[in-house]
């Protein structure tokens, strides 16, 4: 992958500044800000686990490192008897593999077209792409509440959940900026040879942008895993609430008349976050600006 | 085959190509993604301005009720509703707040980043990791730092706002605002990492060959050069707090106190689902979405000149 983005993408203009390595005492300033401020942006994540595992909860400025003797697992069960982990976490697996299998088949079909293909209606089609970047989604959900849930009857359903994440608009552009990488005379190659689209896409396009694949899965991910609203209005009973809307719930009615509420929620918050953030660490070294921003010239 | 119909054939395949476009397949692939938009975005957009100039409200199903056009009533209900001003007055301070601090901080971060420094994967991951959680997940550990007993107020000892930050009317708001900076933080430095790669090298020999300051290049040649990507963090961060729903719901709960940590999403959930007013959550939609307009409009119009 690297490989080709070298030689298709224009040339990557390294990304030392040359007055940096001039003056070593500057970047030692530069060094130390950056770590407060990655401190500032971990600490809550650091705090969470340790509240998590706090028998009783300790909110004293010694309750920041762990105590021996105030360290449980009672908050995770506690959590799980109250939304039941296992059901919420199936639920949210199959919303997000929902939306993960319809824009890698659909978005990726439509990302190969809005790059390769010449064909009637390609501007159109980019356009409303373009334009669905800047609509905000929380401003369609009185109408497609009312046809989702009302007309269609499709509450409490996975596919009601799915449907207004269906393909990931973010996505279809990253596969178009990849696509858009790969040399014409490639494709025209293949024509000429009789290869069908379809098989030009499968056959040939796809293995050179694995590493777009790798961006847009993740980027697809976190939308609907971590998404509250819709899949709060949407599903009213609870075995099919997703982990986010349980614990929301949870935390806006239940926890109160929880032992340790905090601990409860915090064990929640933990399980909630650790796929995504899993994922997201294993894979970062993908997760580069240049699939993301190749549109933002500066 | 005879080179007549040859002609022919090629003349009506090009006849084709001006039609359809050179590869109509390219049609059938982008199909599904067009249907897609049709149902799931533009028609519910139609469906939004409509249900806004009409009464509409929820029956139970298969009973059909009369929708009459109602014109600007229930924009009327909207503007003179104190809790809808509240509401976007709150997303005005939230936008003050956070516009500026994420557009400053993201782009001295994304520097930063730029440079050569030890660690930098752990440093990129660190400012990520924020924007990649739920929502729902963070609120839990913000609620647990900013309430009246938490970490913070021990910390801060004497200091600490009374009522705690997020129950006070002043701090409910400004709360809010930093969370989602710091929780959107990673996403913009994103973008400005992403554009930074474009600003010609060059420029920075050339400052540093006339002697300019680190600060001065990066005010003459950095904040110039990642323009485009201002103003596009700009926007979408404008959008972002539009959208704001799940912080005052869970962080404040509801939208407290007295509704001073309210919004106008908040409000369109309220109004249009827990009472049954679809058509005045609509108008509250409406409303919004100009004003986000309007404020990109402004926006593009101040980088002009």
């Amino acid at each position: 992958m690297v490989q080709i983005e070298e030689a298709v993408a224009p040339p990557a203009i390294p990304t030392t500044p040359v007055a940096v390595q001039r003056r070593p005492g500057r970047s030692w300033w530069r060094f130390s800000a950056l770590l407060i401020g990655a401190l500032v942006f971990l600490f809550p994540f650091y705090y969470m686990i340790i509240g998590s595992l706090q028998k009783k909860q300790d909110t004293s400025l010694r309750g920041v490192l762990p105590r021996p003797g105030n360290i449980t697992l009672h908050n995770y069960s506690e959590i799980d008897a109250a939304i039941s982990l296992g059901r919420t976490l199936i639920s949210s697996g199959i919303f997000t593999g929902g939306v993960l299998l319809g824009t890698m088949v659909f978005g990726m079909l439509a990302g190969y077209a809005l790059a390769q293909l010449r064909f009637r209606g390609r501007g159109l089609l980019f356009a409303s792409m373009l334009l669905l970047q800047v609509i905000p989604f929380q401003l369609l959900i009185i109408p497609l509440y009312v046809l989702i849930v009302r007309d269609y009857g499709l509450g409490d359903s996975y596919l009601g959940m799915i449907a207004p994440f269906a393909i990931n608009s973010t996505a279809v552009f990253v596969f178009r900026q990849y696509f858009l990488q790969l040399p014409v005379d490639l494709f025209n190659a293949a024509r000429i040879d009789g290869a069908s689209e379809l098989r030009i896409l499968t056959g040939i396009a796809l293995p050179l942008v694995k590493p777009a694949m790798l961006t847009a899965l993740l980027m697809t991910f976190i939308g609907p895993w971590n998404e509250f609203l819709w899949p709060f209005l949407v599903t009213k009973q609870h075995d099919k609430q997703p982990l986010a809307v349980a614990l929301a719930n949870y935390i806006s009615t239940v926890a109160s008349s929880a032992t340790n509420p905090f601990g409860a929620i915090l064990a929640g918050a933990c399980v909630l976050a650790a796929p995504a953030v899993g994922l997201f660490v294993a894979f970062q070294r993908h997760f580069v600006s240049n699939n993301l921003g190749s549109g933002v010239k500066g | 085959m005879t080179a007549a119909v040859a002609v022919r054939r090629r003349g009506s395949k090009r006849l084709t190509g001006r039609i359809l476009g050179r590869q109509p397949i390219g049609m059938l692939f982008g199909a599904p993604y067009a249907l897609f938009i049709a149902l799931v975005f533009a028609y519910p957009l139609g469906l939004a301005v409509w249900m806004s100039f009409h009464r509409y409200f929820f029956a139970a199903p298969g009973v059909s009720v009369p929708r009459p056009f109602v014109g600007l009533a229930n924009y009327r209900v909207v503007l003179s509703d104190p809790a809808v001003r509240q509401a976007f007055l709150n997303i005005g301070v939230f936008l003050v707040i956070n516009v500026p601090l994420t557009v400053a901080l993201s782009l001295l971060l994304a520097s930063a980043l730029n440079s050569a420094i030890p660690f930098r994967a752990f440093f990129r991951v660190s400012y990520y990791v924020p924007y990649v959680t739920a929502s729902v997940a963070v609120v839990g550990v913000w609620l647990f730092l900013f309430s009246s007993g938490g970490l913070v107020n021990h910390g801060l000892g004497g200091l600490a706002p009374t009522p705690s930050w997020l129950i006070n009317e002043h701090w409910a708001m400004p709360s809010i605002a930093i969370f989602v900076t710091w929780k959107q933080l990673g996403f913009f430095i994103l973008l400005y990492l992403a554009a930074l790669q474009n600003v010609p090298k060059e420029l920075y020999e050339s400052a540093a060959v006339d002697g300019a300051s680190k600060w001065r290049s990066f005010r003459s040649v950095t904040v110039p050069g990642v323009r485009t990507a201002t103003t596009l963090v700009t926007i979408l961060a404008i959008i972002t707090g539009a959208n704001l729903f799940t912080e005052p719901y869970l962080l404040t709960g509801g939208g407290g106190p007295n509704g001073k940590s309210a919004s106008p999403v908040l409000l369109m959930y309220q109004r249009g689902i827990e009472q049954n007013h679809p058509d005045i959550a609509s108008a509250i939609g409406v409303l919004l979405v100009i004003g986000v307009l309007l404020l990109a409009g402004i926006h593009r119009l101040l980088q002009r000149d």
